[in-house]
């Protein structure tokens, strides 16, 4: 007679057995691994009409690297094979296939741009290889019933615009609304989010929206339309350069609406700064991560496992880029779902890993800001922090904030 | 080769005595054939996407090398005529429906259409004044594209994404392989038609009007019929080219279309040889390989050599165009009374 015990013994064997003999058809089902190595695949702008970003491709490989030289992750050597795609469309696609069907990467990470990573979507999608923490803002990549292999990083803009939505009614709920954007998708975004957190109700605050091109020289006329208009809140969508003209012109013509400005552009060095820091002074702003040209960070422990990288693994002028922030901290995510992975590097279990991330709090992240991510949230980072300038650096108030 | 038909200094070189040089055509373009018709049975799906790309860039510069090549206009916009094939493909095939194969000649149709038109006012523009002007072209079209009250059409910044085409009647080929083949009968036919306009009266007429208009126009050839013609079938070629390339890449935004595209199109077609029907291959060989290899060289200088692509991009292109100054045809065309004639030495030897 067969004793439950001995069922169950056999049974252990057999799994086991299984699990062991599954080991080979397990690497088959994930490309790019091998015993040594995980081989990954990116796509940035080092040329072309965004190459500024293609620091954030440097720091991810310059992260990867010191990973490797501690040890890489359980065992295994990070191998990221980072193309130029020039920020065209058709060159990504082409990349991305050279990547998947040449190189045979595990999966693609961090590949930069809205227009690109929705190019190369479909082609992913459909061949099952995981785009993880796009570089791009657009709210888009938090679409996991659609599209299962894809995943953003960033707070995206509608969740930044929906907190300042939100904060405006609640601080000044008769207020009178003017909105300066670029118009892209970035812009659209924005205004998308700001009507959202407003709520239908509260639509009709918005009293004029000015939009400008980047190829504009200056946004000078659209502020000075937006305070025709009588607002007396400005909620400033722009880039870095436009940024700083909107906050200098509102000063220099005597406006004093309260100012809301996009995380995009709230760099002291390369934005309050240039506007001027009395005429900046009152600008409000949400913050995810830390500015390192922000003197409060100085002695903090984050900012300074920052600075140790930067010093060994990067140039010394990329401390104070923003985009080396960026990498840094998308690449610790990518190392964080990886070691999650385990020995199971298939796929569809770094897919699983990466929307199985729980509580990661980031060297450069705002305290208390966790990354979460499950089966139905793929959007890591949605938790900001308002903050004001003060003339020197941001000081933030009021709670974390979930968009 | 046709290429050689326009350059007087050429027929002059042609050795007299020797292999018939008909035969000898007849011959490199039939193994020419059979190599494109074979690739797609023994290229990787990736490798045929590429070649796919090189055929719609060498039609696209097939049409640039007709209008600057051969009729003397630079253009630095043909990127812009590209675009506007490509989402006259895009917006037919998703906004009215349309099967993705029926877009192309639509797509060139109203390319030939902004072309004549835009080569209408451009007749009174010459050299440096019109590529300028075409240069402005090139710059305004991603910013119309992106334009707010075409949004619904065009889909914005965001672009439009299209599906991928599958074989026909059930025809046992995978979609690269398909999609290579219909950009190669595409590539033939628009060829043969180049080759055959260039070898006759039109192509003598515009050529004549390159070298010389006044006498040109002394013989009785309408310039500014001609020249605005010329543009129209350029653009033309352009707007097929911006039409395969949507429905192969499956994607159009107006970033897939800024300046860099027009001016690799001048520079495939100075690369590939001005008035030449054949060097135009190479040219598009040029533009779609090497920016490649410029990236994988700049990676041997170190990860931190990232900003290099471009330059390198650059010195290969200077070290060419020092090698052959006349473009890989021109150099071809030189290079062909001195293979003859170290040919027929062996020969008596």
């Amino acid at each position: 007679m067969i004793s439950r015990r001995n069922l169950l013994q056999a049974g252990a064997v057999s799994a086991a057995a299984l699990a062991l003999g599954s080991r080979p058809s397990l690497a088959a089902n994930a490309p790019g691994i091998t015993d040594a190595e995980i081989k990954i695949g990116q796509t940035m702008p080092y040329s072309g009409p965004a190459s500024a970003y293609g620091v954030i491709g440097k720091a991810d490989v310059a992260y990867f690297k010191m990973i490797n030289e501690m040890g890489g992750v359980n065992g295994r050597k990070l191998n990221l094979i980072s193309l130029d795609d020039g920020y065209s469309p058709p060159k990504a696609v082409e990349q991305i296939r050279r990547l998947v069907e040449q190189e045979q990467v595990a999966f693609i990470f961090n590949s930069l741009g809205t227009p690109s990573n929705f190019a190369i979507r479909p082609y992913l999608t459909e061949n099952k290889v995981p785009q993880l923490f796009v570089a791009s803002g657009a709210a888009m990549w938090n679409d996991p019933k659609n599209f299962p292999w894809t995943m953003g990083w960033q707070p995206n803009y509608q969740t930044e615009a929906h907190i300042f939505g939100k904060q405006i009614l609640a601080t000044k709920p008769d207020a009178k609304i003017g909105v300066l954007y670029q118009n892209d998708a970035f812009g659209k975004d924005y205004l998308i989010g700001l009507k959202d957190g407003l709520g239908a109700d509260h639509a009709g605050l918005i009293v004029k929206e000015a939009s400008y091109e980047v190829s504009e020289p200056t946004v000078d006329s659209q502020i000075v339309t937006l305070q025709g208009s009588g607002a007396d809140v400005l909620l400033i969508a722009a880039t870095p350069k436009f940024a700083a003209q909107a906050i200098r012109k509102t000063f220099d013509i005597g406006w004093t609406p309260v100012r809301y400005m996009t995380d995009v552009a709230q760099s002291i060095a390369s934005v309050m700064k240039p506007a001027g820091p009395e005429k900046s002074k009152g600008v409000i702003t949400a913050l995810y991560g830390k500015d390192p040209t922000d003197a409060r960070w100085k002695d903090d422990a984050g900012f300074k496992e920052y600075t140790a990288f930067i010093a060994k693994y990067m140039s010394p002028a990329d401390l104070i880029d923003a985009n080396a922030v960026y990498g840094f901290g998308v690449a610790a995510t990518m190392v964080q779902a990886l070691k999650q992975c385990g020995n199971d590097l298939s796929r569809e279990n770094v897919m699983r890993q990466a929307a199985n991330i729980k509580d990661l709090e980031l060297p450069m992240g705002l305290p208390g800001m966790k990354i979460n991510t499950s089966p139905d949230n793929f959007a890591p980072i949605r938790q900001e922090q308002l903050a004001s300038f003060n003339g020197e650096s941001w000081s933030p108030f009021g709670e974390l904030l979930q968009g | 080769m046709a290429i050689a038909t326009d350059d007087p200094s050429a027929i002059a070189a042609r050795p007299v005595t020797g292999p018939d040089p008909r035969g000898r055509r007849r011959l490199a373009v039939a193994l020419l054939g059979v190599a494109a018709l074979g690739l797609p049975f023994v290229a990787s799906g990736y490798h045929l996407f590429q070649f796919s790309q090189v055929l719609i860039y060498a039609i696209a510069l097939l049409g640039l090398n007709l209008l600057t090549g051969y009729n003397g206009q630079i253009s630095l916009g043909h990127g812009a005529f590209y675009a506007i094939g490509a989402y006259t493909t895009a917006i037919l095939e998703t906004r009215f429906g349309a099967p993705y194969w029926a877009t192309i000649p639509p797509a060139g149709a109203l390319c030939f259409a902004a072309g004549f038109l835009f080569g209408l006012p451009a007749l009174r523009l010459g050299g440096l004044y019109l590529a300028l002007a075409t240069f402005a072209l090139a710059i305004a079209t991603p910013q119309l594209l992106n334009f707010k009250a075409f949004d619904a059409w065009t889909g914005g910044v965001q672009g439009l994404q299209l599906g991928k085409p599958h074989a026909p009647l059930g025809l046992p080929l995978t979609p690269d392989q398909w999609l290579y083949l219909l950009c190669l009968a595409c590539a033939a036919a628009l060829f043969w038609a180049a080759a055959n306009l260039v070898r006759g009266r039109v192509g003598r007429a515009i050529v004549a009007i390159r070298d010389h208009p006044i006498a040109a126009e002394a013989m009785g050839v309408n310039i500014s019929f001609y020249k605005a013609m010329c543009f129209g079938v350029s653009a033309l070629y352009a707007g097929v080219a911006g039409a395969l390339g949507a429905i192969v890449v499956g994607f159009v935004s107006p970033d897939s279309f800024g300046l860099p595209l027009s001016l690799s199109f001048l520079v495939g077609v100075v690369v590939g040889g001005l008035a030449s029907v054949w060097g135009v291959l190479f040219g598009a060989l040029f533009i779609e390989f090497v920016p490649n290899y410029a990236d994988q060289l700049s990676d041997l200088f170190g990860e931190s050599a990232k900003a290099l692509p471009g330059a390198i991009y650059g010195v290969l292109l200077i070290a060419l165009m020092a090698a052959m100054p006349t473009g890989v045809a021109g150099a071809a065309r030189s290079a062909r009374p001195l293979v003859s004639r170290l040919f027929s030495r062996a020969k008596r030897a």
